[in-house]
């Protein structure tokens, strides 16, 4: 009986590792990711952006993150496009995105709170 | 125990703790009227007549259920529990059909008596009634749903007291019936035919089948030659239908009363319970002595005989084989009694008098033919033949007493007590012990198995032999020891069982009431007629030694077997298509 | 753990499976798999969601957003527009009755924003399916303090300073009640769920077993260490297969995980928790009835005393509390007794799940502090009264309670309050009339309806109840005689007075409410054969005579 739980401490335990479950439910002080998917986006590659974020956030188990998608921010011609909107930063918008670059912004921006200048269109306060 | 003390009505009274409110008025001489409440058997508060004011409780409470408490204020008779108790009334007579007047309960129906006491003149709400068929299955009892108040005191008769459970509610709400399950008559169910619920029933919604016109038609015939058996309970209740106290011994008047009628031949059954002791006393020692079945069980009551052949038919070996008394009777009325009187059997119309309705169906089992006719024609209930002395305009009470015809209606003491739990057991033990020691008994009396105690347990030294025996009455009671006896716990030799709670006496074609205390009555007169007789051992029965050497020869000889002896059927427990 | 960008809930209560829900989810799957979405999007169903009216319903988070009355098509266009391009569907979302702008976050609906959900916390929200999902919400987490920190007597003093009432309908104070049980003498006792649910239009019971069944087996568990049993069974009716199902489910996930069963978190407390299933007896709510049922008799209440914490199921000591009630203890256990007390009124405290029904916009359950006026619930979190009618009144407590007229709409929503107006809180049910709802023919459909639950055991109700609804049929006939209403009032407080039970003595209410606020509607049908509502009787009135002087036919 792998799953029993035998004591009060297993179920702290497990409630922990639960709540990474339901965690995209819960409204809160998180870090919102819009990756735009219009159709300009997902033909530049948004796509593949959106599934490497999804693959670092998954790999380094980070629970407060919110990823919604928007439409077409009428930039195309700098898609595929993101913006990320942390709690005591300025919103940034990033731009001719590929998958390396999505990582970089999830590790440097996301987790380590510094912006990747290279790759950002507009910041705002 | 602690006690309460309560006020009832302003007055002060000191219980036992778990006494009921109703128990507790009867103590300051307050009776409390009830419809559904029996004493011990059915305490459901579902009647709502016994309500009563509680201060402080929100809703009127029934006092048949109500604990007293500590400082309980309860009050009997104010406005509003009268108009309830009237509204109730009038409700439950506006479901009830208005046909009292052509009711076998006319003028003893616990319904009747309420609506007369409230002085309920209209039933103010009328309504719909579901309409129920009437239930003739049974050869022994008849249910007339319509009639019925819902009171469920047969429901615990049959499932408490019985331990038959051949009836339940079926349906909901107002639909609800009393019947057996699964759609039944009665005759396709379980029913033991022993009309306990006809004794406890308030109203016409269950009563005897009523055979008298048959009795009037034989008797009016003149080609028939009609006889009559009298079981012993009769003779100390039947007086009760005329005024007389609860175990008066009528014997002399009711024979009198029954001759007046137009029987040919007026006998008695005692006459025959003597010659089944003989029979089933000599058949206990052939069984101890040849290592047969023991214990051999009594079978002379025909409610328990249907209940083993439903419930226990595996122990159907224990019981004797001897027919009852009635049987035995019947067999012998139309031979050898019918060659004595030159009479063609075919002209003999044999009629019992019974204190019990399973013998209605006793009489019309298949196997219940020895003579070569149906050995027992018509059964009637004590109940029906004190409407044949009514209807007749015989004037009970100032009979002279007259005495049986011989030579069927010779007997002892040790026959009469066949009436009461235990007498049957005290008959036998009367003839064992003289036959096998060949001594007399100092005293005849063997009270450790006579009393209302529901098994009664006794040894007695008979030469060599310590003879365990045990006595039941009420199926309940039955139970314990078959189940003991299924258990291999049942170390007796003899096992007497009846059916009816008191045995004969409370059976259920007796007198209406029939409680507690006047069981113990007929069952307290039982015991006066058998001291009163001078012959009080069944063996001694010169009537009974004459017809061995006459016509039988011997016990358990040949012709005894063909006509004394019978046969069992094991029954299922349910419906099968 | 796999992490999922996007989490679909789909309402799968008894409601949206009925309306469709099924076909939506399996579109919703489909078009996630066409586009290879099935590695970023989660799809979950949960329990009811409390707004039937609005179903099948579909929530997307992280955004919140709830879309309504959506079909299998509309599924199709949810995927395409929202899931893949993040694009909100604007016809699917709820629109606002009185400003009539669409209403997009779940978090901003008037209808669950003046909520405060305890009992109903999960519901909704989580799949009922999954123990972790009910753990991660700190699910059983109040089982683990009560074994691990609380002695039994400490439970129940918390559970008296929340001041919670039973929610089935009766309003006994639930920590008295478990008080009785744990002190009552003998060895085996029992707790048992009263999750028959039996009064017409409530539905919390329900939602709460199909939607969190977890929150009442963990609360069994703590009522079962408070007053020393170690067997639960829950009684739920027939009627409710797919509450029975999740039920069953998830006592088998706490089984497995070691929630229930032996030495339970190490601490050598046992419980174990059974099903018992109805037979379609609305007396069997009653918990004496309820009992004799489990029992395997038939199902009759009988007198009290004894009562069950005495002498309960078998003659043990039982606990009995409605579903709703249970549900309420975890949060009570985990945040005190206290806590829930600075919710609602002096003598009725806490939160209670209403079922708003009738003439409503917002149609559904609402869980709110007590005290609450009534006016606020019909109108603001109800949405008012659909095309603009004139509310009449608000039926309370289902076939055993009474109305509320519109003059008293500003009632406070607590039990002494109702009390006092002649009708109950009972277990929640709160029906709108307007104008054009007859109310003798409503009471005539309440009466019908305890008459044929009347278990008949006892001649007030089950003759009462039948003549009762004999003069109302006449009545709505057009039979009715003058003398009528005072046999029928007289016959409605003997019942009230005399009949056995609880289903009895409640049977009348709805008519002696009636008799006291609409007693001119009643005399309408009687005397002159006119009836206001224009629902009753032949020959029938036109609708027109509501509003043109003379009344003509």
């Amino acid at each position: 009986m792998m799953k029993q739980i035998k004591s009060v401490d297993e179920l702290i335990k497990l409630k922990e590792a639960a709540l990474n479950k339901i965690k995209e439910r819960q409204i809160g002080n998180k870090t919102t990711i819009v990756v735009n998917m219009g159709t300009c986006g997902i033909a530049a590659g948004a796509r593949d952006v959106m599934m490497a974020i999804i693959d670092e956030i998954s790999k380094r188990n980070i629970s407060d993150v919110i990823i919604t998608q928007a439409g077409c921010a009428g930039m195309c011609e700098h898609e595929p496009m993101l913006e990320v909107i942390k709690p005591g930063m300025p919103q940034v918008i990033y731009g001719h995105l590929d998958k390396e670059k999505a990582r970089r912004i999830v590790i440097e921006h996301v987790i380590n709170s510094k912006v990747v200048g290279e790759c950002a269109l507009v910041q705002q306060a | 125990m602690p006690m309460v003390t309560l006020t009832i009505d302003g007055k002060e009274v000191q219980v036992e703790q778990g006494t009921t409110v109703l128990e507790a008025a009867k103590k300051v001489n307050i009776n409390i009227p009830t419809l559904c409440y029996l004493k011990d058997i059915n305490v459901i508060g579902a009647c709502r007549v016994c309500v009563v004011e509680v201060k402080g409780a929100r809703t009127l409470q029934a006092a048949c259920v109500t604990p007293a408490a500590e400082n309980m204020v309860v009050l009997t008779n104010t406005p509003a529990v009268r108009n309830s108790r009237r509204m109730t009334l009038e409700l439950i007579l506006s479901n009830h059909p208005f046909e009292c007047l052509t009711c076998v309960r006319n003028q003893n129906c616990e319904l009747q008596s309420l609506a007369e006491a409230f002085g309920i003149r209209e039933v103010r709400y009328t309504g719909a009634n579901p309409e129920h068929k009437e239930d003739n299955s049974s050869v022994s009892l008849v249910r007339d749903p319509d009639k019925c108040i819902l009171c469920r005191r047969c429901v615990s008769v049959c499932e408490k007291v019985q331990t038959v459970c051949a009836i339940g509610p079926q349906g909901r709400g107002f639909e609800t019936v009393i019947a057996p399950g699964v759609d039944m008559v009665l005759a396709e169910s379980n029913c033991v035919n022993c009309s306990q619920c006809v004794l406890v029933c308030p109203t016409g919604a269950l009563c005897e089948r009523d055979q008298t016109e048959q009795v009037w038609a034989a008797l009016a015939d003149p080609k028939k030659h009609v006889v009559v058996q009298t079981a012993p309970a009769v003779r100390v209740s039947i007086g009760e239908m005329f005024g007389k106290e609860p175990g008066s011994v009528a014997t002399g008047q009711m024979v009198a009363a029954i001759r007046k009628l137009g029987f040919d031949k007026v006998f008695d059954t005692d006459f025959t319970a003597d010659l089944t002791i003989m029979e089933e006393g000599s058949e206990l020692l052939e069984r101890v002595k040849t290592g047969g079945t023991l214990p051999l069980i009594t079978s002379c009551s025909p409610g328990w005989i249907k209940f083993i052949e439903h419930f226990y038919p595996t122990l159907l070996p224990h019981v004797s084989t001897c027919k009852s008394p009635q049987q035995m009777f019947g067999a012998l009325a139309k031979t050898f009694y019918a060659e004595k009187a030159g009479v063609d059997p075919a002209d003999v119309f044999s009629v019992s008098i019974m204190p019990c309705t399973a013998k209605k169906f006793e009489a019309q089992r298949p196997e219940m033919n020895a003579s070569g006719y149906q050995d027992v024609d018509v059964v009637l209930t004590t109940r029906e033949l004190g409407r044949m002395f009514k209807q007749a305009g015989i004037d009970f009470n100032e009979l002279p007493e007259e005495n049986y015809d011989d030579p069927l209606g010779i007997s002892t003491g040790a026959a009469v007590i066949f009436g009461a739990t235990g007498g049957v057991m005290e008959a036998a033990l009367r003839t064992v012990y003289e036959i096998v020691t060949g001594n007399t008994l100092a005293s005849v009396d063997f009270v450790d198995v006579r009393g209302l105690e529901g098994v009664k347990e006794a040894t007695v030294k008979v030469g060599d032999l310590d003879v365990k025996v045990a006595v039941a009455h009420g199926l309940g009671n039955a139970r314990k020891l078959l189940d003991a006896l299924q258990a291999g716990e049942a170390n007796y030799h003899f096992i007497e069982i009846m059916c009816c709670p008191g045995g004969c006496i409370g059976g259920g074609g007796q007198p209406i009431p029939t409680n507690y205390e006047i069981r113990q009555k007929r069952i307290n007169g039982i015991y006066t007629a058998d001291e009163a007789m001078t012959l009080r051992k069944s063996h001694e029965n010169p009537a009974i030694q004459q017809l061995y050497k006459e016509y039988l020869e011997k016990p358990l000889g040949h012709k005894s077997h063909e006509l004394l002896h019978t046969k069992y059927t094991p029954r299922g427990q349910f419906k099968v298509d | 753990m796999h992490y999922y960008r996007s989490h679909v809930l789909v309402c799968a209560g008894s409601t949206c499976v009925t309306s469709g829900c099924r076909a939506v989810k399996e579109t919703i799957l489909e078009g996630i798999k066409s586009h290879q979405l099935e590695e970023e999007i989660k799809v979950v169903e949960t329990g009811c969601m409390g707004f039937c009216e609005l179903g099948p319903l579909v929530v997307v988070y992280p955004e919140g957003v709830m879309y309504c009355r959506v079909k299998a098509e509309d599924a199709a266009v949810i995927v395409n527009e929202h899931l893949l391009k993040g694009r909100i569907v604007k016809q699917l979302l709820y629109q606002d009755p009185n400003t009539r702008k669409p209403v997009p976050l779940v978090k901003d609906l008037h209808f669950l924003s003046k909520q405060t959900k305890i009992a109903m916390r999960n519901a909704g929200l989580i799949n009922p399916k999954d123990i972790e999902e009910y753990i991660a919400g700190e699910g059983y987490f109040a089982l683990a303090k009560v074994l691990s920190s609380m002695s039994p007597e400490e439970v129940i003093i918390e559970i008296k300073k929340s001041g919670l009432r039973g929610r089935g309908g009766a309003g006994f104070l639930t920590g008295l009640k478990w008080e009785f049980t744990a002190k009552a003498q003998g060895t085996q006792k029992y707790v048992v769920c009263n999750g028959d649910e039996g009064v017409p239009g409530v539905f919390m019971d329900r939602s709460i077993l199909e939607g969190d069944p977890h929150s009442v087996i963990e609360a069994m568990a703590v009522a079962g260490y408070a007053i020393g049993a170690d067997q639960g069974y829950v009684y739920v009716r027939a009627e409710y297969p797919l509450a029975v199902e999740k039920l069953r489910h998830a006592i088998n996930q706490a089984c497995e995980y070691g929630l229930l069963g032996e030495n339970i978190l190490g601490s050598g407390f046992n419980f174990d928790v059974n099903i018992r299933v109805g037979a379609g007896a609305f007396v069997c709510g009653e918990e004496t009835a309820l009992l004799a049922s489990i029992e395997g008799r038939r199902g009759e209440p009988r007198p009290r005393p004894p009562f069950p914490a005495n002498e309960g199921l078998w003659g043990k000591p039982t606990l009995i509390n409605n579903v709703e009630t249970f549900s309420s203890i975890p949060p009570i256990i985990l945040k005190g007794g206290e806590w829930y007390a600075s919710m609602g009124t002096e003598k009725s405290k806490g939160t209670k799940v209403f079922a708003l029904t009738g003439k409503v916009n917002n149609t559904g359950l609402i869980e709110i502090p007590m005290g609450i006026p009534l006016e606020e619930i019909i109108f603001d979190i109800g949405g008012g009264i659909p095309d603009d009618k004139k509310l009449k009144a608000v039926q309370t407590g289902g076939p055993t309670g009474g109305f509320i007229p519109a003059e008293h709409v500003n009632v406070n929503m607590d039990y002494e309050s109702l009390d006092e107006l002649g009708t109950q809180i009972g277990s929640g049910s709160l029906t709108v009339l307007d104008e054009d709802t007859c109310v003798v023919d409503l009471v005539k459909f309440f009466v019908e309806f305890c008459q044929e639950e009347s278990c008949g055991k006892c001649a007030p109700c089950r003759i009462g109840t039948k003549r009762m609804l004999e003069i109302l049929e006449r009545i709505t006939r057009g039979e009715g005689k003058v003398e009528d209403i005072e046999a029928l009032e007289k016959l409605c407080n003997y019942i009230k007075n005399t009949a056995l039970c609880g289903l009895g003595q409640a049977a009348p209410n709805p008519v002696l409410s009636m008799l006291r606020y609409f007693r001119p509607e009643l005399e309408a049908h009687v005397r002159d054969k006119h009836y206001p509502a224009s629902v009753c009787a032949f020959p029938f009135d036109s609708p027109c005579q509501n509003t043109v002087e003379g009344g003509v036919r």
